[in-house]
């Protein structure tokens, strides 16, 4: 019997019912609400926003209710979406320095002006089931989080600042930027040509797939470009984020985002124009993402070996193939698409191969 | 000197440089250097590894921008002269795979490795527009051969080829379009000394028979007194002697040659 | 013609950007071959699904347009009638599986059968629209080489097909070179249809979404398939006609039909093949219980089609 292997409207339909039949699970479970997912699944909420590339919590959420749990559809999603959204106006840079801390750790310095604030971290835990988190209404009734004995210090300069102070890392700005007061180039509303500068760089590596960077970040580690990595400082908190309305002339502030930066610090022998000082990696990233903040700021170290007169000898290092193969939408789609229909190509090369054999057994057959 | 450079002489040279200097950051890689090349004649540069040897080769190619001094290229058929660097690219690099050649120390550096020799030979007539196989096909074989490469391995990739396999190669990749003048970097670096000798012979031979003006660039004087008829003699990035080959290697004047001459001999 | 979906802009793009696509398509139209760097957008379709073609459609499709969308030259393939319904909803405008009817017809891998005339344009989905790309991996230097015009390396993978082959083995996305200056990806057609891009009377767009790339070739444009002199550019072609309509002059697709070595062999263009069925011609299978099989489903998915669509 022979089965029809095109599928009309009607087989998709079909397929999508099941798909929503199967998202929805047991009808006899509640379902979960955008709520329940946006609090308690916070740190995929926080991915969906890093990689989405919008930082909207609710609808971070309900992407990943929509996306049966699948994290890279749920980004896909906000990104479709995100492409129809007007832009209204530009903030301005988030002064990090000004964050209300939840956790701050420096990896470079014993203690510093602040403290180091652990905050919330899986880092002490022991990697063990809680089989009390099964129970039903189990952790209802949890405790509070206990309160500081005191009050965090108001003044958490960045470490960077501090060495910066002494001369012994390079300055924030590039003093090579020939017009550092042109306005930053946005990847999402212009192509990606290549060189790139740093600036469209990090906006890509800020919103790229958190695996690739993790897996780059490692394979530097590895000593595929070495970057020689210390952790200067790691934060995560709110910030205000703040625009300056045309008609007003002085900054506003329209809402606070959770985000997470990290600044590595990375030993430089010097070059024919540069002294021997520490350099910079920078990562920053939506809500809480402290692994992504880290491999960003290490990826984005390695990619200035050129500008610093690195040799570039490994894949972390090479702006071209980071950025090209750094967005998961772009992977998952492309990767994804080999299972379309590819009848007329796959058509083409059996001749091809049917022919090429013919010939063969042709030639073998005359000699 | 050979004959065929004086006969030349009558007619402007070649290549003309003037003051050409190229520094990185504060170091000079090399500076002020001056001479003619004729059609026909073989010039050596000589000297120890970081005396700018290679950088100076990269600036009259092409390759690098120098800071200073000009680089002119006299064409066949009494065409205007050319400033190298004024050009734009693509004259440059239409330059590039015409009259001249330029053959890198590593092959590697000089073969496409992924495709059959037969392609790499064939890859500058096609991209001057050849499009008969068949004699594209023909002409490669011609010059492996004329490189002493079995015909049988025309359609091997160069990854299966001996380092001297590989070098000769590069130069039938190079000579197959004519050139008039090649550039080479340590053509002999990097082979065992008996393959050195073999690649020597047929270096010589085919720069004679061709009538092909080269710069070489090496640190082995054997090799200089082989194949140049003149030699350079650089020191940090400056020239400390120039002149006739035998010269030079059995006069040097300047103390870095008596010491570059003497510490050969001694070996 | 059916409504769009309210709240949602016609063609789903919203104007500033279907300005920025138009501008780079009137530079693409400008410099033929050439590929333009556009700012492509995200679209609520993945990434190698034909987010490039979408764009392209959406910027320049109007309200009396009459879209057909093919893959593998098909209607009824899953992905076109994805697409097609994409643009229902989102454009409203009437949709076809008649290569005759439609002004604008979006295609992933081949060139309808029917020859299309002046004023219809052909969109096409690319993949990958750097014919360079496998021979040299670096964008800056394969647009230096398009810049130059240095193109020596496109001819030495053909000779090393021949050399190692005997022909050249590339059976699709067979590299061209438009109007004489820049070689261009033709998109994973099948070399069968190269020529009909050739001094064609309409006007031909090809999007790449991932890679963020417009090109174009516009009517009566020259479309060289590269070759040798003495191995010159020659399509496939089969010593059989389609199963089901007989035709001698089309792309056949291969069916398989059981697991004992049956197979069909029929147009891989539905809408051609259905027109020469409903002309009356036959092929030779048409009648065996397989042929019949295949032919009710491909009718079953057309009236599904146009039920959906009442014109």
């Amino acid at each position: 019997m022979y089965v029809a292997v095109k599928g009309g409207e009607a087989a998709i339909d079909a397929a999508h019912a099941q798909l929503a039949a199967r998202r929805r699970g047991d009808p006899d479970l509640a379902a979960l609400t955008v709520a329940q997912i946006r609090d308690q699944m916070a740190l995929a909420v926080a991915r969906i926003m890093a990689e989405g590339s919008l930082y909207d919590p609710d609808l971070a959420a309900l992407a990943l209710k929509q996306a049966w749990g699948d994290v890279a559809e749920a980004i896909f999603l906000v990104r479709a979406y995100r492409t129809t959204l007007p832009r209204l106006a530009v903030t301005r840079p988030l002064d990090t320095a000004a964050m209300a801390v939840q956790r701050r750790v420096s990896a470079t310095f014993k203690d510093l002006p602040g403290g180091q604030v652990l905050g919330p971290t899986f880092d002490y835990t022991h990697r063990l089931i809680d089989f009390a988190l099964a129970a039903e209404h189990g952790e209802d009734a949890s405790n509070p989080p206990p309160s500081a004995e005191e009050p965090l210090d108001a003044a958490m300069p960045r470490i960077a600042d501090i060495l910066d102070t002494d001369g012994l890392i390079e300055p924030e700005t590039d003093a090579d930027d020939p017009d550092p007061d042109a306005p930053v180039p946005d990847l999402t509303r212009a192509p990606l040509t290549f060189p790139a500068g740093r600036a469209l760089r990090l906006q890509a590596l800020a919103r790229g797939d958190e695996g690739f960077l993790l897996s780059l970040a490692y394979s530097s580690q590895r000593g595929h470009g070495t970057t020689h990595p210390f952790a200067g400082e790691i934060r995560m908190g709110t910030v205000e984020v703040e625009i300056i309305p045309e008609d007003l002339g002085f900054p506003v502030t329209i809402g606070v985002v959770t985000v997470t930066e990290c600044q590595m610090v990375n030993q430089f022998q010097g070059s024919r124009t540069a002294p021997p000082q520490f350099t910079r990696g920078y990562g920053l990233v939506f809500g809480f993402a402290e692994r992504k903040a880290m491999a960003m700021a290490l990826v984005d170290r390695a990619l200035r070996a050129p500008d610093l007169g690195e040799a570039v000898v490994a894949p972390v290092q090479d702006e071209e193939f980071v950025l090209s193969h750094l967005d998961v939408v772009e992977a998952s789609g492309f990767v994804q698409h080999l299972k379309l229909p590819h009848y007329v190509d796959f058509q083409a090369e059996l001749d091809a191969v049917r022919r090429m054999r013919r010939a063969a057994s042709g030639e073998g057959a005359s000699s | 000197m050979s004959a065929a450079a004086l006969m030349t002489e009558a007619d402007p040279p070649l290549l003309t440089v003037a003051g050409l200097g190229k520094a990185f950051g504060a170091r000079p890689a090399c500076a002020d250097i001056s001479f003619d090349l004729y059609a026909g004649e073989v010039l050596g540069v000589v000297g120890e590894s970081g005396s700018g040897k290679t950088t100076l080769l990269r600036c009259l190619s092409g390759g690098l921008t120098p800071d200073a001094g000009t680089v002119l290229y006299r064409p066949a058929e009494g065409g205007q002269a050319l400033d190298v660097h004024a050009l734009p690219e693509g004259r440059r690099r239409l330059l590039m795979r015409t009259d001249w050649g330029y053959v890198h120390q590593d092959p590697r550096d000089g073969l496409r490795m992924g495709v059959s020799a037969g392609a790499n030979i064939g890859e500058r007539p096609m991209a001057l527009g050849a499009r008969h196989y068949g004699r594209i096909r023909a002409d490669a074989a011609d010059w492996l051969a004329r490189v002493e490469i079995e015909s049988d391995r025309l359609d091997d990739r160069p990854t299966t080829f001996s380092g001297g396999m590989r070098q000769r190669l590069q130069l039938a990749r190079v000579l197959v379009s004519g050139p008039r003048l090649v550039f080479m970097d340590e053509p002999t670096g990097g082979l065992d000394v008996s393959v050195q000798a073999r690649l020597l012979d047929l270096l010589r031979d085919l720069v004679t028979r061709l009538g092909l003006a080269a710069v070489i660039v090496t640190h082995d004087l054997a090799v200089a007194r082989l194949l140049a008829h003149r030699l350079m003699v650089m020191k940090d990035g400056r020239v400390v002697e120039h002149g006739l080959t035998d010269q030079v290697l059995d006069d040097p004047h300047h103390p870095y040659t008596q010491l570059l001459v003497s510490s050969v001999l001694q070996a | 013609m059916s409504q769009p979906d309210a709240g949602v802009t016609f063609g789903y793009l919203d104007e500033q950007t279907k300005r920025m696509i138009r501008r780079a398509l009137l530079k693409a139209v400008a410099i033929p071959g050439y590929q333009v760097p556009f700012a492509g957008r995200e679209m609520p379709l993945p990434y190698g699904w034909g987010t490039g073609g979408i764009q392209v459609t959406a910027s320049i499709i109007g309200p009396e347009d009459v879209l057909k969308v093919i893959d593998q030259g098909a209607d009824d393939t899953t992905n076109a009638v994805s697409i097609r319904r994409f643009f229902r909803r989102v454009a409203g405008v009437r949709t076809t599986e008649r290569t005759r009817e439609a002004t604008l017809i979006q295609t992933r891998h081949r060139i309808p059968e029917t020859p299309l005339g002046p004023g219809q344009i052909l969109v096409y989905q690319v993949p990958i629209p750097e014919p360079l790309r496998f021979m040299e991996p670096r964008e800056t230097e394969t647009r230096r080489m398009h810049a130059l015009a240095d193109y020596g390396v496109m001819h030495v993978k053909l000779y090393e097909d021949i050399a190692h082959y005997g022909r050249v083995a590339t059976s699709y996305d067979y590299p061209v070179m438009v109007n004489g200056r820049h070689v261009m990806a033709p998109s994973p057609i099948p070399k069968f249809d190269n020529p009909k891009m050739h001094d064609a009377p309409f006007l031909q767009l090809f999007g790449a979404g991932r890679e963020k790339r417009i090109y174009a070739v516009p009517p009566h444009t020259s479309v060289v398939s590269l070759d040798f002199e003495d191995h010159p550019f020659e399509v496939q072609g089969w010593d059989r006609v389609c199963d089901l309509c007989g035709a001698d002059d089309s792309y056949l697709d291969e069916v398989v039909t059981d697991d004992i070595g049956g197979r069909l062999f029929v147009c891989s263009d539905s809408d051609y093949c259905a027109g020469r069925r409903a002309d009356g011609h036959q092929g030779p299978a048409a009648a065996s219980a397989a042929g019949e099989a295949l032919a009710d489903t491909m009718e079953q998915v057309a009236r599904e089609h146009a039920s959906e669509d009442p014109a």
